[in-house]
């Protein structure tokens, strides 16, 4: 099977992604898995990848965690796990343990998508596993506590791939919160992260993900999504900080009767990042539904596109894309392209996209408590982007709350 | 001797290039209570907007003094730093922004700070909130009377020296009115005995009913734009309810 993703995917090695900048993966070193040290515990990694790490909510400490991944640029360093529902380990190691794991790869995602996911594959087969972590919960299982995976880039010029797989089995619930950070010595480096859900029926995963990346930083995540019966998923994301490119749209598709999708994204462009995100629901299962809402902040000369597709493909299905921005500087852009798709009878499919400023009234009502008018601004914003993050155990949704509320800070 | 809070002199403001008020005079005292009166259209929003220094109104004559200084050209933010309070009548709905949080800031807490100090729970719990309704967005979905009181609770987290109130009690229930009036009274020093009141308020109110219940030294009425006659306050209410502002019209040829 993996051979057959491999022949796709060296078919498939200059081929272009549909959308941002094209990277010329020449420029970057491909190091080796076993480039940097193993630990036993995420406090043993270096005090520079546990510092960052705390920025994109992963804890080093490990505390209302029932495990946690770390991938330094090639070399899986570190894995544990501390709850019997769920599982958390390096691609290369699940590969060795599970025969299965194959019939799972390349199948939510195509090897063959563009050069990214071609590199991806091909250097898999070159190294006999490349970075990646795979990720189950057992089913019937509930894990409350979530599992933490950290992509971490910590060398210059570095290319880090990584496929992972997560598998919900039969009514499970599963929790992750993952956070992807550069060092702060590196200035340009490539991420490409292949990510592959399955959602078996009656599960339930939730993923929240905050990006901090540095400013010469080019980042090309290639998500899919399989939603079983009466599953669903969950996907906060959270992207604050400068970037020099990211460029991702995820496509869940919902195959399951009664499944159910919901993206939240909250995108903040700072500087020159250049910010390509969307996601895409295909609403396939009889009464499956999907909610996607989005909302983006342009400063400096920052570009934000800001996608949506959703379609509906068979009858009873709904679905709703919600798009707002506010463009706080004249020398930078966003473009909302909310996309509705329709091919079924008995269906219902919505959306709704603002971009503007922010109201003048509101910051006179804040000045007129005493606040300066850059406060009120700066507080208005934050209210903007803070969007209720649903689905989410308590623990955890006060966890993330204290998540965003820190990546807001520097908005 | 009252000494002045206020002093409002030959006062004309523009809006969008079109003349609003002048030839305003007034004077607030340490601890008095004013009220102003008028038609729809009168200018009081736009008296109440200028003194708060909201950019659109333009001074085109006149000064503003406040606890003797020069207030004219300062940012709103610095009236509200120097002692100024408003209730709005219709507040703008600001997303995602926490009221518990704003009250924080209104109060001088940091807002990170976890908590709410007890003194301000306890003013919240008066005013019949509780902690769920401090994790809502400030003004989104409240209805009216919430609005209202949230606008009260806000003031009181301030204190501020003269405070200004548009339309405090409209679209509130007459039990709630109460509770409001209750409130405005402790924000105004009425608790206090008239010597020893320090701070100063101006109230526009259309139908003067919260006047039952908030007793006003001074009453004032503005027509297009003039202040037409200042007065003791049931007289002039009185006034007004028996010939409308009719009156006043004739009032203002005379002057």
């Amino acid at each position: 099977m993996l051979q057959d993703a491999l022949k796709k995917a060296e078919k498939a090695k200059e081929k272009k992604a549909l959308y941002g900048d094209d990277i010329d993966l020449e420029e970057f070193i491909k190091e080796e898995a076993g480039d940097h040290e193993k630990v036993t515990k995420a406090n043993e990694v270096p005090k520079k990848v546990q510092d960052t790490l705390l920025k994109v909510g992963v804890d080093p400490r490990e505390q209302d965690r029932a495990g946690t991944f770390i991938q330094v640029d090639q070399s899986g360093v570190c894995s544990t796990c501390t709850s019997e529902s769920v599982e958390i380990m390096g691609m290369n190691v699940a590969l060795d343990k599970y025969g299965w794991l194959k019939d799972y790869m390349w199948k939510a995602v195509a090897p063959d998508t563009d050069k990214y996911t071609a590199q991806t594959a091909i250097r898999e087969a070159e190294q006999g596993g490349s970075g990646g972590y795979f990720i189950r919960s057992l089913p019937g299982s509930k894990e409350v506590f979530p599992l933490q995976a950290c992509m971490f880039i910590g060398d210059e010029k570095v290319m880090q791939t990584a496929h992972n797989v997560i598998i919900a089995e039969e009514n499970s619930e599963l929790h992750i919160i993952t956070g992807c950070a550069t060092g702060e010595d590196v200035s340009s480096a490539l991420h490409v992260g292949v990510s592959e859900f399955y959602l078996k029926k009656g599960s339930k995963i939730t993923f929240t993900m905050v990006h901090n990346w540095a400013e010469q930083v080019d980042v090309r995540p290639r998500t899919g999504i399989m939603v079983g019966d009466d599953s669903t998923y969950i996907s906060n994301y959270i992207l604050t900080s400068p970037v020099k490119s990211i460029q991702s749209y995820p496509t869940a598709y919902c195959t399951g009767e009664n499944s159910r999708v919901v993206f939240q994204s909250i995108l903040g462009g700072q500087k020159d990042s250049i910010l390509d995100m969307g996601s895409r629901v295909l609403l396939e299962g009889h009464g499956s539904s999907s909610e996607m809402i989005s909302r983006a902040v342009s400063k400096d000369q920052s570009q934000i596109y800001s996608r949506g597709h959703l379609a509906g493909r068979t009858q009873n299905v709904k679905g709703h894309l919600e798009c707002h921005g506010l463009v706080l500087s004249d020398d930078s852009m966003i473009y909302a392209v909310p996309e509705l798709e329709g091919s079924a009878t008995e269906l219902e499919l919505s959306h709704e996209a603002a971009v503007g400023k922010i109201s003048e009234e509101e910051v006179l009502y804040l000045t007129s408590r005493g606040l300066t008018e850059e406060e009120a601004a700066s507080m208005i914003v934050r209210g903007f982007l803070s969007i209720d993050i649903t689905g989410l155990p308590p623990e955890l949704a006060a966890e993330t709350k204290r998540m965003m509320d820190m990546s807001l800070k520097g908005m | 001797m009252v000494k002045l809070l206020l002093e409002i002199t030959d006062l004309a403001v523009e809006v969008n290039n079109k003349e609003i008020l002048s030839d305003v005079d007034l004077y607030i005292g340490k601890g008095e209570t004013h009220v102003l009166l008028g038609p729809n259209g009168a200018g009081k929003s736009t008296l109440f907007m200028t003194l708060l220094g909201f950019p659109k109104y333009k001074l085109t004559r006149g000064e503003i003094i406040f606890k003797g200084e020069d207030i004219t050209n300062m940012s709103t933010t610095e009236r509200v730093k120097m002692g100024f309070g408003v209730s709005f009548q219709n507040p703008p709905a600001i997303r995602g922004v926490k009221l518990g949080d704003l009250l924080k800031l209104e109060h001088g807490e940091r807002e990170e700070s976890q908590e709410i100090s007890p003194e301000l729970m306890e003013i919240v719990r008066k005013l019949k909130f509780d902690e769920n309704f401090l994790e809502r967005d400030v003004n989104l979905g409240f209805s009216g009377g919430e609005v209202k009181r949230s606008e009260i609770l806000q003031l009181l987290a301030q204190e501020p020296d003269f405070i200004m109130f548009d339309e405090p009690d409209s679209g509130v229930d007459i039990e709630n009115v109460e509770l409001l009036a209750e409130e405005i009274n402790i924000l105004l020093d009425k608790d206090k005995k008239l010597g020893r009141r320090k701070k100063s308020g101006l109230l526009i109110t259309h139908l003067g009913y919260i006047l039952n219940f908030v007793g006003a030294d001074t009453a004032h009425v503005l027509m297009d734009g003039r202040i037409a006659c200042s007065g003791n306050p049931s007289e002039i209410l009185e006034d007004i309810r028996k010939e409308g502002f009719k009156g006043c019209i004739e009032c203002c040829r005379m002057h």
